[in-house]
């Protein structure tokens, strides 16, 4: 039998299959559509929008991004941004992921969380605190003048300090994964060999770790490239591409050289992207299970000790310092003017804000459980059904984690401001454009870690569940998702979390009618009300706190034993 | 001095602190002479591994001492130590090929380039790997990752070579044959070895000497023989191999290493190695099941019922009950001897020289 002829009857087996379970062929049919639409259809508007000046095809945009400043510019300083924060941010993460694995560091527990924190708070934040601190009348700012002189927060130094915070925790989480999975016997086999703690660091550790590292980098390097709360904030006179789309699209009403930066924008990340996922991943000696391995020799000398040690505690330090100052800025009368400490910030923002925070709540609270169902449905499909196109599935749902949030924002605006035959709805305006951008952009990380926990699970449980006569959809509700419970449950807190503090995207998308908070405090920040966006972040960052909670109460409680959410990202 | 080349004294390694304390290693004494094989032997959680691991110098003894040629290494870190390891997974470097791994320990004592490379393909057409030097570890069998482990280990010319449970993730076939070369090359290089493993027939043909532990002690240091015929109690008696307790009295010291005991109102003489039995005293007869013999029911012997019989070709085995007990009897060969049927009483002999005595255990079953 030719390969053709096998292939053709693998393919109507499959069909056959589908023919069999009408259920299972109709939920892969509205997936695809779902993403095709709400995926891939965005970024194409994005694309063709780009080609066309006065609604004439016209590829000059692309002819002047060589040529013209407002092209190159913003692309260097985004991709200058991008490298220097990756490098910065990995090497910070490295230093506490080899001090928590690898050291006797003691209040283990205090630096992990300290260092994961920045990713339950509003991307923009930090850039908030480094403004209260380090800004034209910031706390700090007179004793820093008198040591380095003259100086502006704004700007590239003030960014990359800033998303260094912000995304350092990402690379900490890839890194700790990794470390925690090097089996422990081969640093001792290299020691036992006569390596000194430099030598079995030099030659194992770090070559073992170097792809996980490459890893850390790219995806560090993605969301930098891809942050837009924290420039829009502080980057002053440095363009960068996500704030420029911006700019160009609300301020300037120039659909056609916004959406071409928007496509500069996607050129960094997507090619780190397809790095990071089909070059690195297969060169990878380290398989991280999760399951973390045994008892580790941990008997470094001081003089690895103590730089490390520095490091964590330095970095644990300016956390503190900076989430401290946004409670200590909260509490002042009149930002610069008026010290006195007083509570009538957050009297105001809840006068203020109140309509914000509720819209925001409302919105996430409605696409949270959908996010998390849809994601591990999907992973479900993903990895144990057999159906065409299910690489393409795969492939297109991973997608939205490498396209910026000012790509999709701009996205949704073309595609759903009329009517198409792919959407016979107009969605600007109404609170679904901003639930179903909440949805698809947060689903990947649903799917990821749904796939991490069902490749831990034999497949033989589900086909004994078929055998015994169940089809696709009861073994799904009634096999796999109590095991796979805790993960769907960390999927659903990521998600929460994601969607309170959502900016890049969701700014294109809000309107006077459905508003979110977060766009409210950067307006705030705009307006130089930095008290009242300290006391409305603190807020977000409190509500994100308590919901954690719930959540965590509702894992312990389901599943005995069950592993503590994880927050990936 | 080439006695006690590795000398363990009153090893103790305590985990955990409070009141959550582990005694793993207890008081372990233990002597090794140069070139001996030694193996720890005991189900898991026995302390052999903790053992290996303080020897390695992966663990620091909480009291108690290591020396390697008299010299005390207790506390000296393991990289610093002259023993190398061949560990349970192998842990072979996934970067590096087999010639980088295994030349690894020399590159690191900053040996010369050529001396690395002649030692290196000396001792890689050794084990036998010719061919194979560019190869990734990833690329290469279980049995093959094996011996990339005992060369890298063994290139490092170390004073005691340790070995933890290196054949347990090969299956059954090849871990008999592994074992056999691992013998082989350890008494042509004839170094100093120390090897954990829970498996008592691996234990029994690698060995010069076998150290049973249990519960963090050791229960009983001799040669596989010795393990096998004169286990000193009950737990190394009942571990190593299958044997049958009868309760019984010493009724007379017959002499320095005979004594007559009564059993089931029956007497008989055994040798006994120490002469620690007093007169009166409670013991347990142990008898090895291939140690039995069977015979048609004849007056004044001691007598059981047949309650089960199961046929392996090569041996017959009967479970026979004497009043309260039950007695399992091994006969090789069952065709040359006669079948007896289940519920049929049968008279029971026992090989004289076979008989072997210690004394008597509260036993918890």
């Amino acid at each position: 039998m030719s390969n053709t002829q096998r292939k053709i009857r693998e393919i109507i087996g499959q069909l056959r299959l589908i023919w069999k379970e009408p259920l299972l062929f109709i939920s892969i049919l509205a997936i695809f559509y779902f993403l095709l639409t709400f995926v891939a259809f965005p970024i194409f508007q994005v694309f063709k929008t780009s080609l066309y000046t006065n609604g004439k095809l016209d590829i000059s945009n692309y002819l002047a991004i060589f040529s013209k400043r407002y092209y190159f510019q913003p692309f260097l300083n985004s991709v200058i941004l991008g490298v220097c924060t990756a490098t910065i941010g990995t090497i910070v993460g490295f230093i506490f992921a080899y001090a928590l694995t690898r050291t006797t560091l003691p209040f283990k527990n205090f630096f992990r969380t300290t260092a994961t924190f920045p990713i339950i708070s509003p991307p923009f934040v930090v850039a908030l605190a480094a403004i209260l601190l380090f800004g034209r009348s910031g706390s700090l700012t007179p004793y820093l003048i008198k040591i380095i002189g003259p100086y502006s927060i704004y700007g590239l130094g003030g960014l990359i300090i800033v998303e260094t915070i912000a995304y350092a925790p990402t690379a900490f989480l890839v890194l700790y994964g990794i470390l925690q999975a090097i089996d422990p016997a081969l640093e001792e086999a290299s020691m036992d060999l006569g390596a000194s703690d430099i030598k079995v660091f030099s030659t194992i550790t770090l070559p073992l770790t170097t792809p996980g590292i490459a890893s850390a980098w790219l995806l560090v390097f993605i969301q930098s490239v891809a942050d837009f709360g924290n420039p829009m904030v502080i980057s002053g006179d440095f363009r960068v591409l996500s704030v420029q789309a911006f700019l160009q699209i609300t301020g300037m009403y120039d659909l056609s050289r916004g959406s071409t930066l928007a496509i500069l924008l996607l050129l960094p990340t997507l090619t780190a992207f397809f790095i990071q996922k089909y070059w690195i991943s297969k060169r990878s000696y380290v398989t991280v299970t999760g399951k973390p391995t045994g008892a580790m020799v941990k008997r470094v000398g001081w003089y690895i000790k103590i730089p490390i040690y520095t490091g964590c505690v330095g970095f644990t330090g300016i956390i503190f310092l900076f989430y401290g100052m946004i409670i200590y800025g909260s509490l002042q009368t009149l930002w610069g003017v008026d010290s006195t400490l007083t509570l009538k910030n957050y009297i105001e923002m809840f006068q203020v804000g109140k309509d914000y925070l509720i819209d925001s709540l409302t919105l996430s609270t409605v696409a949270t459980p959908i996010t998390g169902i849809l994601g591990m449905f999907l992973a479900f499909l993903i990895i144990r059904k057999k159906f065409i196109g299910r690489g393409l599935m795969e492939f297109i749902s991973m997608l939205t984690f490498a396209v910026p949030g000012t790509v999709v924002g701009i996205g949704y605006i073309l595609a759903f401001n009329q009517k198409t035959i792919l959407f016979p709805f107009v969605l600007t305006g109404t609170a679904w454009i901003i639930i179903t951008l909440l949805i698809f952009r947060n689903m990947p990380v649903g799917i990821r870690s749904g796939i991490a926990s069902l490749q831990q699970i034999d497949p033989s449980i589900e086909e004994a569940s078929t055998d015994l006569g169940a089809d696709s959809n009861i073994t799904f509700r009634r096999i796999t998702l109590p095991m796979i419970a805790p993960a769907f449950f960390s999927g659903l807190a990521y998600s929460f979390v994601k969607a309170m503090t959502a900016i890049s995207a969701v700014i294109f998308v809000v309107s006077g009618k459905w508003n979110l908070i977060t766009v409210a405090i950067l307006g705030f920040v705009d307006n130089f009300k930095y008290a009242q966006a300290a006391a409305m972040s603190l807020t977000v960052i409190f509500i994100v706190l308590i919901a954690l909670g719930i959540i965590q109460l509702i894992v312990n409680r389901i599943g005995k034993g069950a592993r503590n959410i994880e927050i990936i990202s | 001095m080439k006695q006690d080349y590795l000398v363990l004294e009153k090893l103790t390694k305590v985990f955990g602190s409070g009141k959550n304390t582990i005694t793993a290693v207890d008081k372990v004494n233990l002597q090794v002479k140069k070139g001996e094989l030694i193996t720890l032997l005991g189900p898991s959680g026995c302390g052999k591994t903790t053992t290996l691991r303080m020897i390695a110098g992966f663990e620091f003894p909480t009291s108690g001492k290591i020396f390697i040629e008299d010299k005390e290494i207790s506390l000296i870190p393991p990289n610093r130590r002259p023993t190398t390891m061949v560990f349970q997974n192998y842990a072979l470097f996934p970067h590096m090929t087999v010639f980088e791994n295994i030349a690894y320990g020399l590159k690191i004592r900053r040996e010369a380039a050529k001396n690395i490379r002649e030692k290196t393909e000396k001792i890689i057409s050794l084990v036998g790997l010719e061919g194979l030097s560019e190869r990734s570890p990833a690329h290469l069998s279980g049995g093959q990752q094996q011996r990339v482990s005992l060369a890298r280990s063994l290139i490092m010319e170390p004073k005691v070579l340790l070995l933890d449970e290196p054949l347990s993730n090969l299956d059954a076939k090849l871990r008999v044959s592994t074992r056999l070369e691992i013998r082989k090359l350890q008494q042509r290089v004839g170094i100093t070895s120390v090897y954990v493993t829970h498996d008592q027939e691996e234990a029994m043909t690698l060995s010069d000497r076998v150290v049973i532990m249990n519960a963090g002690k050791i229960q009983q240091i001799g040669t596989p023989q010795e393990i096998y015929a004169h286990p000193v109690n009950y737990f190394v008696a009942d571990f190593i191999g299958k044997a049958n307790f009868l309760e019984g009295r010493v009724e007379d010291v017959i002499s320095k290493d005979k004594v007559l005991v009564e059993v089931k109102n029956k007497k008989y003489e055994v040798f006994t190695l120490k002469d620690s039995f007093s007169k009166g005293e409670k013991i347990f007869l142990i008898i090895r099941p291939e140690s039995v013999e069977l015979e048609a029911k004849k007056p004044n012997t001691l007598t059981g019922i047949v309650r089960q019989l199961i046929y392996l070709g090569s041996r017959m085995i009967y479970e026979i009950k004497i009043d309260k007990d039950h007695l399992t009897v091994e006969i090789t060969n069952p065709q040359e001897h006669k079948a007896f049927s289940s519920g049929e009483e049968v008279s029971i002999n026992f090989q004289k020289k076979s008989l072997h005595i210690i004394p008597y255990e509260e036993i918890k079953k």
